[in-house]
């Protein structure tokens, strides 16, 4: 079900690296879980194709006004960074 | 000498006020027990160097008359949970060094109070796993049986509390990671009602499940922490009020119990679990309590329900671990390679299992068999509940299908391991408060390990789940 293109492109989509060993193991263990979880199919009642269906929403406001002094917590912030020019994140080139 | 053994918060509170020891003292007394304990432990992973300072600050609060309830109580604090200054790495190579910005609301509540934080605990990497095997730290060993895993994933929170390296503690609760390891480290853990506890500052892992709550030795100590950390939270929009669910009365005199006797009969459950529990009803029953027979015809499915929502959930919220922003980074190729090789390097087997698990049920063509069948699902359950609290105000089983188990003999075989959730992750799934209580023990191997039920109340009554919790510890 679950075969070796499948778990690259997994990985691919999740940005994480994986060693040829790891794709092995991980097939299989995944394989195992959809297995597992499978047994949902067999609720009967509402089917997956009916209207979506997500958690409460409720919509929550707050007054549109700055929390802090622009540049209160800029230091502390970047100071996380694992790297940085001035007050800008620094990565590599992208074009 | 304290005897920190039989010291409750209210104990500790009243012994403060009346100067039988001193904060500083009784600081002194919990350090000593850890740095006996924890080198093999393991239960945490800093003790804070400025804990006699914190201690020196409630002692001056006491003093000058202005004590709090949790004023000078000694604290471990998951390593999740973010205190502005100070490392909150969840366990994570990814987060080693990283220092928190900002503390969370529930422990800025702890703080305020004046209550001495300790250290920081041991756990599963960003709270993934059910024994702290999965720590990049080494795992947690349960003090009751070194051989044993305490729990998890708030294992290093639950077994700090058991082995006396703090009076209490806080963990989260995704699935059953307060209730779980407080059941095999025979501690009180409570996850609160869905939204009733801030979780700003907590390091999220599934955000319709998440929950923070308190680990302690007696449910009255856990109803404390509890109404100083509960409540609305301008920094978390899905916290709720005191009065957002209405409270009806009891079915009967006392609370009525409801025990889903079908599903308890399903097999899988240890023998000694299963007679425990059921010495566990008749104990309610001769407490004058009510026991009633309910079912819940979708709870065999909460557990599937559970290992597709939370997976999902989990691959977005570890989506911000990107090496840029904060937390490690590891140089690839180019900038997109850099992702792949910093999250490779940084995240842990289980927590990448989890987001490639939820990558795929989230992704085109698998969006509606898994996710949102899941969903769809989790409202039946939903509906299940509601119709039970129409009949009883408590449902009752164990909290965990097992006692404590030996370190490695799961982690080769993820659903084994995900199985330890069975009864805990529906809680989460549907909302709900639930409470691990200890009731008793099982011998294994020469070696008494603590056994728990797990109470659970509808949306909002913790109330009633400290009532009848202190009814069965007769507290």
């Amino acid at each position: 079900m679950i075969d070796i293109k499948d778990i690259e492109k997994l990985a691919e989509l999740s940005r994480i690296k994986l060693t040829d060993e790891e794709k092995q193991k991980f097939g299989t263990e995944i394989e195992s879980i959809l297995a597992y979880v499978n047994q949902i199919q067999e609720v009967a009642g509402a089917t997956a194709s009916e209207q979506p269906v997500v958690g409460e929403v409720r919509n929550v406001m707050r007054p549109d006004t700055n929390s802090n002094e622009s540049g209160a917590n800029t230091e502390m912030i970047l100071a996380e960074a694992p790297a940085r020019e001035g007050d800008l994140l620094k990565v590599k080139k992208i074009l | 000498m304290i005897d920190i053994k039989n010291l409750t918060i209210k104990k500790a509170h009243e012994s403060l006020l009346k100067g039988d020891f001193t904060v500083r003292e009784l600081t002194e007394t919990y350090l000593a027990e850890i740095q006996k304990k924890n080198p093999e432990i393991n239960a945490y992973l800093e003790v804070y160097t400025d804990a006699l300072e914190q201690a020196d600050e409630a002692d001056k609060r006491i003093k000058a008359g202005k004590a709090d309830i949790l004023t000078g109580i000694p604290f471990a604090i998951k390593d999740n949970l973010l205190i502005k200054g100070r490392i909150a790495s969840a366990s994570s190579k990814m987060l080693e060094k990283y220092c928190a910005t900002y503390t969370a609301t529930a422990v800025q509540r702890l703080v305020e109070q004046g209550a001495v934080l300790l250290g920081r605990a041991n756990m599963d990497e960003f709270a993934m796993g059910g024994s702290t095997e999965n720590s990049a730290y080494g795992v947690t060993k349960n003090p009751h049986d070194m051989s044993r895993v305490s729990g998890g994933s708030s294992g290093g929170s639950a077994a700090a509390v058991a082995m006396d390296g703090a009076l209490a503690a806080l963990g989260t609760d995704t699935g059953g990671s307060i209730r779980q390891p407080s059941s095999f480290c025979g501690t009180v853990g409570l996850k609160p009602t869905y939204g009733s506890v801030s979780r700003y500052g907590a390091i999220a892992m599934g955000s319709s499940l998440d929950q923070i709550g308190p680990i302690t030795k007696t449910v009255e100590d856990a109803e404390i922490i509890f109404n100083v950390i509960k409540g609305a939270d301008g920094f978390d929009s899905t916290t709720i009020s005191d009065t957002t669910f209405a409270k009806e009365p009891y079915k009967g005199k006392k609370p009525v119990i409801g025990i889903p006797t079908a599903f308890l009969n399903q097999g899988g459950i240890d023998e000694a679990v299963l007679a425990n529990f059921n010495e566990s009803v008749e104990k309610f029953k001769n407490l004058g309590f009510e026991v009633k027979e309910i079912s819940l015809p979708n709870i065999g499915y909460s557990l599937a329900v559970y290992y597709v929502l939370m997976p999902a959930e989990v691959s977005a919220n570890m989506a911000r671990f990107d090496g840029v922003k904060y937390g490690l980074h590891k140089d690839g190729v180019n900038m997109v390679d850099d992702y792949f090789v910093s999250r490779r390097e940084g995240l842990g087997r289980e927590v990448r299992r989890r987001i490639m698990l939820g990558t795929y049920v989230l992704s085109t063509g698998y969006y509606d068999a898994y996710y949102n069948k899941a969903n769809i699902v989790r409202n039946l359950l939903r509906e299940d509940f509601k119709k039970a609290f129409e009949t009883v105000d408590v449902i009752l089983t164990p909290t965990a299908p097992t006692p404590a188990f030996k370190i490695g003999s799961k982690t080769e075989d993820p659903i084994q391991m995900y199985l330890e959730d069975i009864f805990t992750v529906t809680a989460n799934l549907v909302g709900v408060p639930a409470l691990a209580v200890p009731s008793g023990f099982v011998e294994r191997e020469g070696k008494q390990l603590p056994l728990g039920i797990q109470i659970t109340a509808a949306h909002g009554r913790e109330d009633t789940l400290f009532m009848v919790g202190k009814e069965f510890r007769s507290e």
